[in-house]
């Protein structure tokens, strides 16, 4: 629970310029014990909200915003238990501090999981309460009433009695005197009833909107300081190489090229992590010299042990190692037995390459290592980690690092990695000057953290009514765990529970989920939705395998095998420590039924069962990711040519309790096109250790010319279970599976091997 | 919700200051020129103002708006006018500025998303907004100003026409369904 302060006296005015102001601050501890080490923390408030005495209201935004519409909805729940009039709300981007950022204090300031809505709904709004109580204390004793007979109504304190009213604004000076209890002594501050909510569930335009059809918004490289210079670095084809030796002289030629130094090599007793690996950097005044520059540079590298990394061969070593499986990770009933007595055994397996995030905006990051702090102005999603391995990179202390996020051009999961912010940082201290690393779109595809190639080997038994009675998933892929351990063979925990662990599967009697073993030979990352995407395609696909050997109807499979249960308890199957995204099972357990009334949503809303033309397919494909259900049905027309579009996509989502309807359909929206993507085009390919694509010519990503431009998202409201839930992520895994379950049923045709390519 | 307050301690108040740096930095690089070998000035006018270049003319209009003359609202995306996030009006047509040299634009009118309205309001960007189209926002100057020069040749697209007109440009977030709702309500009024 939050302890929440009154800071208005403290160093907050001094910076903020403003002649008085009501600050509202929170601390929160994690439990319910305040010891004295934490009371003194509480002097630190760690999230605030201020109101000038003009009534303008600056709500701290400590998330990054990269396109999932965190900047308009963490206000929007605050603005609305403050009762404030949108208009006269502003918003501040905090620094990288999780000693005073962190509201929920598990989250590190780090934006990835999906996590920002379920994390903060509960403190922002408690924190907008608390503002909005202490304008209600200051007018109560203005009118000398008890503050129960006042409320606050849009930017405005009401006397009930009386009917007069002040404005937010007239009532800081005296708000700013009063103390909040805090500890035992705190009032008891009332949240609003939901049907009093003025914002929250409503629809909101993002707030950034104006900016980002101007030329106005600022992203990592759109920052510009006196002095700074210019930098793209030259890195190892291979993951791990090193430079052997390099020749600069014409490099050094072209105008505008200052410096060519080498990064040195990160030691080879230090794991990747987010460190920067190394390389030759051509720095200069502008982007295109050193960009000219870094062509005409020759470097001879050594290699290194990952040269032997192709996928050709790599591919193949995944499958066998799924189809041999290794450490059983779920264990239910008895597989081996149940599987011998079945009237009916089907198996099958699915492969899914490679991937890279290639957010529209590559990595760029500016550093000034020459001042105490240090200075960071970058496109990061996690300002905190990019404190900490700035810092060890010059040999200070995180403390010493400042970070400043910018907006970000798409992160995706790649910009939770400060990599590239790492090198600037280096190459500022080498040159004495502030630098700005840029990364090309080559860079970004050939040096980047890769979505993990998988294998996944499926089977199952059917007994002779076609029930499912046991279910085997068993896969093998190279793990993230890999970039702080390169020895690392197996996945682990929160590998397993995305998706695959957690398989909904319910009402199977035997279930058995196993981890067979891989090598890593490349930075192995997290990526929209994660191991997610494979799980659901195989398990999905897998499914629809399962109805046609049953002869029965998919749909009415899937519903069968994942029940109607209220919670499916992992505990039981010999599940050792579920992640479940990082929160309680208590809190967010796994609930089959919302599994099914998502799919049963989706296919009534997509009209499923009814006849189609021919060429015309239905598919259908449920997941449950960052504690969201969701289901996809989409609509394929695959034409005589082999070519294929999707004419309709319809999404039911359900995440809980939400803040803005219209922010998470747009996430749908774009959610159907990133999994079109993966489906259509994701394959990256190595050969000797080397990525093979380097651009979108051949790392293609979905057009408007081959992107659904219908897709429906059918948010489900009328469910009992209202902790907020994941919206990021959760829309891409069903995507892809939907589609193939509608190419099979416009052709008969499987596709157990992404991506799918521009023709079935 | 107010973005822009004077002397506030919004978001972007500090980048105000270094937008000015900005500008300070472009204005000392054309104090200090690039020896040239003696090539000739490149004139050229952007958003109405006329320039003087004599740097490298085969730099790409991209890497010269953005940093020498600090403006950053047209971005870099692929560097190989695979993806259009530079995409800039040469004469009123959409151009890549990554592969449209400075020598390509002498003597022409360049006109960058600053300076499609001086207010921001052009049609198209009206329109993106009212279908609240950006995600993360960074391919969304170069899809309006594809988007402006489609409408300028063709005011009353067909489907396929907008889908062609505006296939060159890539928005990883996945906005394409707003993009072509919003062609359509801009095509209304252009």
């Amino acid at each position: 629970m939050a302890t929440i302060l009154n800071i208005s006296r403290r160093d907050f005015l001094k910076t903020s310029g403003a002649a008085s102001a009501l600050v509202i601050g929170a601390h929160f501890v994690p439990g319910s014990l305040i010891s004295e080490a934490d009371a003194a923390a509480v002097a630190k408030p760690n999230l605030f909200v201020s109101i000038a005495d003009d009534g303008l209201v600056t709500i701290t935004c400590s998330r990054a915003e990269m396109g999932q519409g965190v900047r308009t909805g963490i206000p929007m729940i605050l603005a609305d238990e403050l009762e404030a009039d949108w208009d006269r709300c502003t918003l501040w981007q905090a620094p990288g501090d999780e000693t005073k950022y962190d509201p929920a204090g598990q989250d590190g300031q780090n934006t990835d999981g999906s996590r920002s809505t379920r994390h903060h709904l509960d403190v922002m709004r408690e924190l907008g309460a608390a503002a909005r109580y202490t304008l209600e204390m200051a007018a109560a004793s203005k009118w000398r009433v008890s503050v129960g007979d006042v409320y606050a109504k849009h930017h405005r304190i009401y006397n009930a009695r009386s009917g007069k009213s002040f404005d937010y604004g007239e009532l800081v000076a005296a708000a700013s005197k009063i103390n909040l209890p805090s500890g035992e002594g705190a009032p008891k501050i009332a949240l609003k009833d939901k049907s009093q909510w003025k914002y929250i569930g409503k629809d909101m335009p993002g707030i950034d909107n104006y900016d980002m059809t101007t030329g106005g918004a600022n992203y990592g490289a759109d920052i510009n300081i006196p002095g700074m210079k210019i930098a793209v670095v030259a890195r190892s084809p291979v993951y791990r190489g090193k430079v052997k030796s390099f020749d600069a002289r014409a490099a050094l030629k072209v105008q505008g090229v200052e410096k060519v130094i080498e990064i040195p090599a990160l030691a080879d007793d230090k794991p990747a992590e987010f460190r920067a690996l190394g390389g030759v950097a051509v720095i200069g005044a502008n982007t295109w010299s050193v960009l000219e520059g870094r062509r005409k540079l020759k470097i001879k590298w050594d290699l290194g042990p990952n040269r032997v990394h192709s996928s050709r061969t790599y591919d193949n070593k995944l499958r066998r190692s799924a189809k041999k499986g290794g450490a059983v990770i779920r264990n239910r009933g008895n597989f081996d037995r149940a599987i011998k007595g079945a009237a009916k055994v089907v198996e099958s397996e699915y492969f899914v390459p490679y991937f890279i995030h290639t957010p529209m905006e590559p990595p760029a990051a500016i550093v000034d290592a020459n001042v105490r702090p240090v200075k960071v102005w970058a496109a990061t999603q996690s300002p905190n980690e990019t404190r900490q391995y700035v810092g060890e990179a010059l040999g200070l202390k995180k403390t010493d690092v400042e970070c400043w996020q910018t907006l970000l051009g798409g992160g995706f999961g790649r910009k939770s990695k400060p990599d590239y912010v790492c090198e600037a940082a280096i190459l500022s201290k080498m040159v004495g000057a502030p630098v700005r690393v840029q990364w090309t779109r080559e860079d970004d595809i050939q040096n980047g953290y890769y979505h993990a190639a998988s294998a996944n080997s499926m089977k199952a038994g059917l007994d002779s009514r076609g029930k499912v009675v046991a279910w085997k998933q068993s896969g093998a892929w190279p793990s993230i765990l890999g970039l702080w351990n390169p020895a690392q063979k197996t996945g682990f925990g929160i590998e397993y529970g995305l998706g695959m662990v957690d398989a909904p599967y319910n009402s199977v009697r035997n279930i058995k989920i196993d981890n067979g073993e891989a090598d890593i030979h490349i930075r192995v990352g997290w990526y929209r939705a994660v191991n997610n995407i494979q799980n659901s395609y195989a398990q999905n696909c897998f499914a629809y395998e399962l109805a046609e050997a049953a002869g029965r109807d998919p749909l009415e499979m899937l519903l069968e095998m994942i029940g109607e249960s209220n919670k499916m308890d992992l505990a039981k199957d010999g599940v050792k420590e579920y992640w479940n995204y990082g929160d309680p099972v208590e809190d967010w357990p796994i609930m089959p039924v919302r599994l099914s009334n998502a799919l049963r949503t989706v296919a009534q809303k997509a009209g499923y069962g009814k006849m189609l033309p021919k060429g015309h397919g239905l598919g259908l494909a449920v997941h449950r990711a960052f504690h969201s259900y969701v289901a996809s049905a989409v609509h394929v027309v695959v034409h005589d040519d082999g070519t294929y579009s999707i004419p309709q996509v319809d999404t039911a989502i359900d995440c809980g309790r939400y803040v803005n309807p219209e922010g998470i359909r747009k996430q749908i929206e774009g959610a159907a096109i990133y999994g079109n993507t993966i489906a259509r085009f994701g394959r990256i390919t190595t050969s000797r250790g080397a990525v093979d694509q380097s651009n979108f010519h051949d790392y293609p990503i979905s057009r408007i010319s081959d992107s659904p431009l219908n897709v429906r998202v059918h948010i489900i409201e009328d469910f009992v279970h209202l902790r907020p839930c994941g919206v990021g992520e959760p829309g891409v895994p069903p995507y892809t599976p939907a589609l193939i379950n509608a190419i099979y049923n416009a052709t008969g045709k499987r596709i157990r091997r992404l991506p799918i390519g521009n023709k079935v | 919700m107010l973005l822009f307050r004077k002397g506030g301690t919004g978001y972007w108040g500090p980048f105000f200051s270094w937008r000015l740096a900005t500008i300070q930095h472009a204005v000392q690089c054309q104090e200090k020129p690039y020896v040239n070998g003696g090539r000739s000035m490149i004139s050229l006018r952007v958003n109405g103002v006329s320039r003087q270049f004599n740097g490298d003319p085969k730099m790409p209009l991209l890497w010269y708006l953005r940093d020498e003359l600090g403006l950053t609202g047209t971005k870099f995306g692929c560097g190989t006018g695979l993806c259009g996030s530079c995409t800039v009006h040469l004469d009123g047509g959409a151009v890549r500025g990554c592969i449209t040299s400075v020598e390509m634009a002498a003597n022409r009118q360049i006109t960058t998303i600053e300076g499609l309205d001086t207010k921001g309001n052009h049609p198209v960007q009206r329109a993106w907004r009212a279908n609240n189209v950006p995600q993360c926002g960074y391919c969304q100057s170069g899809q309006i100003m594809q988007a402006a020069s489609l409408l300028n040749q063709n005011p009353d697209p067909s489907d396929k026409e907008i889908i062609d007109g505006m296939a060159g440009n890539i928005c990883r977030c996945g906005t394409y369904q707003r993009i072509f709702a919003a062609v359509r309500t801009a095509a209304t009024e252009v």
